[in-house]
């Protein structure tokens, strides 16, 4: 049954062919068996989750509930959880138990869906590789010398397993989409306001969007839709009707044209995943789309924009953490000031006290002119390359990331050339727009991702494109080795 | 314009992280890597550009003047490291 | 050499909203130390702020009340630094584009002279928690239920030259504050706080001097004391040839002194920048007419229509229009008893003494604008004497009921009958001869102890007026 998608098993356990505590123990039995070489779960809450499946079992035996009533679902360990420890990937977090739950976690529970566990992950969702967990890396199923991508790895690799038929992921620069892309299943982006980010710890609060992480774009449909939807605690989420994603799926192509920015296909870009690409591009032309070269022609500003504007926001988010009321405090603090540096000190990884101090640089005085307004400036002339290309095309596609999966180790020394994998998927965070990525192939062995980025509140027409496309081929049916 | 040791330290101190003195000249490094690749960005010529703070273009939204909270005192102290008859405790502060 | 004094003055004002200021906690003072920390207050991880509307209508207020410009956008930053009462690390504050702008208020100085202060900005932000340093060995102790309340900062221009300035200024902004309802200006529970920056400069020069700011002074007594202090320090110091370093420094009422703030941080770098949680406030002119149409009578155009239309002196208008709770007991009172000099005597007077002597508010009072107008309405039409007003104030102070029913319980009912009287006056003429005949010489001061004597034969109840005629007659 691990096999099949969330769509499947929701009919199954409508007809009542299966039991969503059936459904739960077989994926408990494969955590337990599979995930200890994946190292995908950093918390399962096996007994919870029986007790949410007998709950949502009772629900579909009086006839109710909801097409996601019953399914198992995984949250990355971002996301709060009420009674459950909740902790970034961090040792800072290490023993926090969230006092309540996100808004995505309450809709989603709301829908009946049966939470598993959570998800490893960069700490504090920074990293694109999942090596910065204080939990230890994640390793790719395809693969397990290699990195699952990140941050949100756990929650990709353990779809790609089969260990969850989907999961929440969060997206910052690319966290959704890279791993997705990485571990071969797909992974959508919100438009930013489109999910709460209420309960969901905070990186980089300007760019940080929820999303949906499945194995096909019918099932981000379903997911999206239980997660999007207005909260009026997160004031930057927007009030705007969530339509039945899942209803839109199918429609035809041919009134859509495809914008090609040539940015996202010169230096840089693996040739074998160019190739991926312009087959899927092929396909869609097949479907009845239009194709259009254009140009995006501050793309390459998009990394550096992103690591001022990200960091920075990020070293204010993260001064909370300060050892006081929650979360880590150091052995025999000497003073107050002793307190602050060691607990966080020792309560942050390398690269979260890296990042934080570039933001705390950038902001300082003498150098926010020079560096934090001119990246707002020039986030503004990326968010204005792509007000002008939806003038003119429906959807931009090009690849995920400019590789497969790279190995572990491989770029933890060089923090800008790991910054670098992240170069297609930052822009749609700079300008607040959805993308999605769905496989597109496999180049070595690994997984190879297309990237589908659509104007702002465009979901719909995403996931119809990743659905279509999905119907013609088969790259998000493939499991891992080891893992059927 | 590549950090100096002496920088990462006011750094470190003004974000109150500890930072062993053996990894400094590490973060150094890393540090002036990572500002030397973001300064591409001076080379923009961004006269007249409006700074984007924020993806969203719309007004903030406001909440009502209504409680909305009650006290979870007890359940927010079981997380945290030390606590004294409702009180949050923390080394002495000196000043 | 002689010296001019340069003060400018920023004053926090907390918002009398139900709420705090980005979450639904109430701010009700005095509640069980972090019972009204939500998780919001806290700092929580993944917890957002929402702004309080009520906030910003008040704040719109404000402004508007000091003549000021309303921003159509605002933003909120956030300043970054380190302190236990300080949960998340930062302050929501508002930096580059406050809510409010240039605007003014005007105070008066002895003489009759008005003096316009200028308003440089005023901008909302959120307070912090409270440190307890007292009673903890090796720790301080933390309630944050605090923390969260909104507040407006109002900082003035450096238009002010002496401490009887400043706190002329306070007490306006003090009373204006009270006027528009937006707080309650408790200064003990700390709702009305004031920093002073001062500096001073040899009188004629044009340059300001090196400034100090005098943190957290409470009441407006201290602020006097504190200014005054440090005006007198640094005039010394420069007098002796010593420079004034730019610091912050505490005022130790005990001592009357103000002394450097110890602080290990060498200069802060509070790192604003806009708050991403929070996109830019939106202010439409249609909430600012609507805000305006809330807008009572200020205390200025009310001191001037008290003193147009009840012919009361600048004095008396000023003092009864301090609050606006007082001018409106006033207007009951005067309307009820028809005598606005009257009742101004007897608000400024009786009653202002008794509540001052109880520790009341005026709200509070035992006794309503209408109690006391019906009360001086019994002086009015001469039925009690002034003297024995004053009892049945008392009496009604003291909740024995209204003015009417305690005169006719106590028979205090004024004696103006003449025959009556002038039946005493002749008792008291054929008593005492020896009297009549020095008065009669010209010992004219004579005329007090007859008037004493019907008032006792009276038991006080005669009219004052009547018996003086009488005696005069009749002498």
């Amino acid at each position: 049954m691990h096999e099949k998608t969330i769509a499947e098993l929701a009919g199954d356990l409508r007809s009542g062919a299966l039991s969503s505590v059936e459904l739960t123990q077989a994926y408990l039995g494969r955590i337990r068996r599979l995930d200890p070489g994946l190292n995908a779960f950093i918390t399962v809450s096996e007994e919870q989750a029986l007790t949410a499946a007998q709950a949502a079992d009772a629900i579909r035996a009086r006839g109710q509930g909801g097409p996601l009533t019953g399914i198992p679902i995984a949250h990355k360990d971002i996301f709060c959880t009420e009674g459950i420890k909740t902790s970034a990937g961090s040792r800072m977090l290490d023993n926090f138990t969230a006092p309540y739950d996100a808004h995505v976690v309450e809709r989603l529970k709301a829908t009946g869906t049966v939470m598993l566990g959570k998800t490893n992950m960069d700490e504090f969702a920074m990293g694109s590789s999942n090596e910065t967990s204080f939990f230890g890396p994640v390793h790719n199923p395809w693969a397990a010398a290699a990195v699952p991508g990140g941050s949100s790895g756990g929650s990709a690799a353990a779809v790609a397993a089969r260990l969850v038929p989907g999961a929440t992921g969060t997206d910052t620069g690319g966290s959704i989409r890279q791993p997705a892309a990485l571990c071969g299943i797909s992974g959508l982006k919100p438009t930013y306001g489109r999910v709460s980010r209420y309960g969901m710890i905070a990186f980089a609060s300007s760019l940080d969007q929820g999303g949906p992480m499945a194995r096909t774009a019918e099932d981000l449909a379903l997911l999206l839709e239980a997660m999007a939807g207005f909260d009026r605690r997160d004031s930057t989420c927007v009030d705007r009707p969530v339509p039945c994603y899942a209803a839109g799926l199918g429609a035809p192509l041919t009134e859509l044209t495809i914008g090609l920015p040539k940015e996202y296909f010169g230096e840089g870009l693996d040739a074998q995943v160019g190739d991926l690409i312009h087959a899927a591009i092929d396909v869609l032309r097949r479907l009845g789309a239009q194709v259009k070269d254009i140009s995006l022609p501050n793309t390459h500003l998009a990394v550096p924009v992103y690591y001022v504007i990200a960091p920075a926001e990020a070293s204010s988010n993260l001064s909370r953490y300060d050892g006081a009321r929650y979360g880590y405090r150091c052995r025999e603090p000497r003073d107050l000031e002793d307190m602050y540096q060691r607990s966080r000190g020792e309560g942050f990884g390398a690269e979260v006290k890296r990042r934080i101090m570039i933001g705390t640089y950038v902001l300082s005085a003498g150098y926010y002119d020079a560096y934090y307004l001119k990246a707002q400036q020039v986030r503004r002339m990326i968010r204005d390359d792509f007000v002008r290309a939806f003038e003119q095309v429906d959807v931009i596609l090009g690849p995920t990331a400019p590789t497969p999966a790279f190995d572990l180790g491989e770029k933890t020394s060089d923090p800008v050339q790991m910054y670098l994998s992240d170069i297609y998927t930052i822009a749609a965070n700079l300008a607040g727009l959805p993308a999605l990525s769905i496989p597109a192939g496999f180049a070595a062995g690994r997984p190879v991702g297309l990237q589908v980025i659509g104007n702002f509140f465009a979901e719909e027409s995403l996931l119809n494109v990743g659905h279509r496309y999905q119907q013609e081929t088969d790259w998000h049916v493939r499991v891992p080795p080891g893992y059927e | 314009m590549p950090l100096e040791p002496s920088q990462v330290r006011e750094i470190a101190h003004l974000a109150r992280l500890a930072i062993d003195g053996n990894d400094i000249p590490a973060y150094a490094e890393n540090l002036s890597r990572i500002l030397n690749f973001v300064e591409q960005l001076n080379l923009v010529a961004t006269d007249g550009v409006q700074p984007l703070a924020h993806p969203l273009d719309m007004p903030q939204r406001l909440r009502a003047d209504a409680i909305e909270e009650s006290d979870q005192r007890e359940l927010f102290q079981s997380i945290a490291p030390a606590t004294q008859d409702g009180l949050y405790l923390v080394p002495k502060v000196i000043e | 050499m002689s010296w001019e004094p340069v003060i400018g003055l920023e004053i926090h004002i907390q918002l009398a909203t139900q709420t705090k200021i980005f979450s639904g906690a109430s701010t009700a003072y005095g509640a069980a130390p972090n019972t009204q920390a939500c998780a919001i207050d806290l700092g929580l991880p993944g917890v957002l702020p929402v702004l309080n509307e009520q906030a910003v209508r008040m704040t719109v207020k404000l402004g508007l009340a000091l003549g000021a410009a309303i921003a159509p956008r605002s933003v909120f930053a956030r300043k970054n630094y380190f302190y236990p009462d300080l949960p998340k690390g930062y302050q929501i504050s508002q930096y580059e584009l406050p809510v409010v702008g240039n605007g003014h208020l005007d105070i008066e100085l002895d003489g009759g002279v008005t003096k316009r202060i200028g308003i440089t900005r005023a901008h909302m932000e959120e307070d912090a928690g409270k440190s307890l340093h007292e009673g903890f060995a090796q720790v301080t102790a933390i309630d944050l239920n605090r923390a969260g309340t909104p507040l407006i900062e109002v900082v003035s221009e450096p238009d002010m030259h002496s401490a009887k300035e400043a706190v002329a200024y306070m007490k306006k902004l003090h009373s204006l504050v009270r006027y528009l309802e937006i707080s309650d200006g408790n200064m003990q529970e700390g709702s009305f706080r004031c920093d002073a920056n001062v500096s001073v400069r040899p009188l004629g020069d044009e340059r300001l001097g090196t400034r100090t700011e005098v943190k957290n002074v409470n009441s407006f007594r201290f602020v006097e004391r504190a200014i005054n202090y440090e005006i007198q320090r640094q005039i010394e110091l420069l007098e002796d040839g010593g420079a004034v370093v730019q610091e912050t420094r505490l005022f130790d009422p005990a001592r009357n002194e103000t002394r450097p703030m110890r602080t290990k941080e060498e200069a802060n770098d509070y790192r604003y920048f806009p708050d991403p949680d929070l996109l830019p406030i939106e202010i439409p002119p249609a909430l600012i007419e609507e805000v305006r149409e809330t807008l009572p009578e200020l205390p200025d155009a009310k001191r001037e229509r008290f003193m147009r239309e009840y012919e009361l002196d600048a004095y008396d208008s000023s003092v009864l229009t301090t609050s606006r709770a007082m001018a409106d007991y006033f207007e009951v009172v005067a309307a009820q008893c028809a005598d606005a000099k009257l009742a101004a005597n007897w608000a400024m007077g009786e009653l202002a003494a008794a509540l001052n002597k109880a520790g009341l508010e005026l709200a509070e009072a035992p006794i309503s604008a209408r109690m006391l107008g019906a009360l001086l309405q019994r002086i009015k039409d001469n039925t009690l004497s002034g003297k024995i007003a004053k009892d049945v104030f008392e009496a009604m102070w003291n909740g024995e009921g209204e003015a009417n029913a305690i005169i006719e319980q106590r028979g205090l009912v004024q004696l103006s009958d003449s025959s009556a009287i002038e039946a005493m006056i002749d008792e008291i003429i054929a008593a005492n001869p020896d009297q009549v005949q020095q008065y009669r010489a010209g010992k004219e001061k004579l005329m007090g102890f007859f008037v004493g004597q019907v008032m006792k034969a009276s038991k006080g109840q005669a009219n004052p007026q009547v018996v003086n005629e009488l005696l005069r007659k009749k002498l």
